[in-house]
């Protein structure tokens, strides 16, 4: 898998190492600020209030 | 594999020898199917560990960073009395003389305002907390820091001012809960005044256990006399398993105005 995106980027090394950094931290930023917060009510360690 | 016979070893490929080639070729095609899926199949499971650590990563620092800016702000843009700073002739900031008559009593304002604010001297170090109207978890507690039980006392009042905050992750609150000690002061501030509660009591029960925040700890069907402060938070850490619990009472009241309050000023206790 990324064996085959590495064949299919473009340019020299040292520029497909440049966009996966970046990508790396596309992917992450999009975590933080969007899927993790969606997820973690989900979690069942988060599971902390009771009903009265 | 193959099978060459001894008496003509460099023919042509007889059509066993052919057969048994391509079924090697077979063989290398299968395997570099099954290695390749394996392959991806290691990839994605690495793929989904380090996901799983920037999770955890999320949910045990980057809350805190967030919670804390949130919680900042909401403190700084709270409307209230500003406290009175020292005049030319008076040396140092100015002491609330502490009051003991009748407090006066906010009405419970709606879900999710923030009313009042929360210090605590014995957490030396962390800020001034907001308090808000709800203890839920998606508009309150994970946004706002303190949540205000709805229902019991307000601050001042005669029953029970009961709060819940988060021990650990969405800037943790009540970290440091486990530090206090009997007579620690827990200073609540509302616009126009400043309660000045004394810890008397913790404890650590199980989360069903809600009698903790009834007007008369432990009888909720008690007429309540005492103007009491509950801190409520999760117990252990990283755990919802048990809650633990302080209990505090009014020690005394000032107006904001008339200075600010002793046990903030360094001279704690």
């Amino acid at each position: 898998m990324y064996g085959w995106l590495w064949r299919h980027l473009p340019g020299p090394a040292a520029v497909r190492v440049v966009t996966l950094v970046v990508a790396a931290f596309v992917v992450l930023a999009v975590c933080f600020l969007w899927v993790f917060p969606a997820v973690a009510p989900f979690m069942p360690f988060n599971e902390t209030t009771v009903g009265e | 594999m193959s099978d060459p016979t001894p008496s003509e070893p460099q023919q042509a490929p007889t059509r066993s020898q052919a057969r048994s080639r391509a079924k090697a070729a077979r063989t290398r095609r299968t395997g570099h199917v099954v290695y390749g899926t394996l392959g991806v199949v290691g990839e994605l499971l690495i793929t989904a560990g380090v996901l799983l650590f920037a999770f955890l990563a999320w949910q045990l620092w980057w809350t805190d960073v967030e919670g804390n800016r949130a919680q900042a702000q909401v403190v700084r843009e709270l409307e209230r009395d500003p406290v009175p700073s020292p005049t030319a002739s008076a040396s140092g900031p100015v002491v609330a003389p502490p009051r003991h008559d009748d407090p006066p009593v906010l009405a419970e304002p709606p879900h999710a305002t923030t009313f009042a604010t929360i210090q605590v001297p014995r957490w030396d170090g962390e800020p001034e907390r907001p308090i808000s109207q709800g203890v839920d978890r998606a508009t309150v507690l994970d946004v706002l820091g303190v949540g205000h039980y709805p229902g019991t006392a307000m601050p001042g009042g005669v029953g029970n001012f009961a709060v819940a905050g988060h021990r650990t992750t969405y800037a943790k609150p009540f970290n440091r809960i486990q530090e206090l000690q009997v007579g620690d002061p827990l200073v609540v501030r509302t616009a126009d005044t400043w309660y000045v509660y004394r810890v008397t009591s913790t404890e650590i029960v199980a989360p069903s256990n809600v009698s903790v925040i009834a007007p008369v700890p432990g009888d909720p069907t008690a007429t309540p006399t005492e103007r009491l402060i509950t801190l409520t938070t999760c117990h252990p850490m990283f755990s919802a398993r048990q809650r633990f619990i302080v209990h505090g009472t009014l020690d005394y009241w000032a107006p904001v105005a008339d200075g600010t309050p002793a046990e903030l000023l360094g001279g704690a206790s």
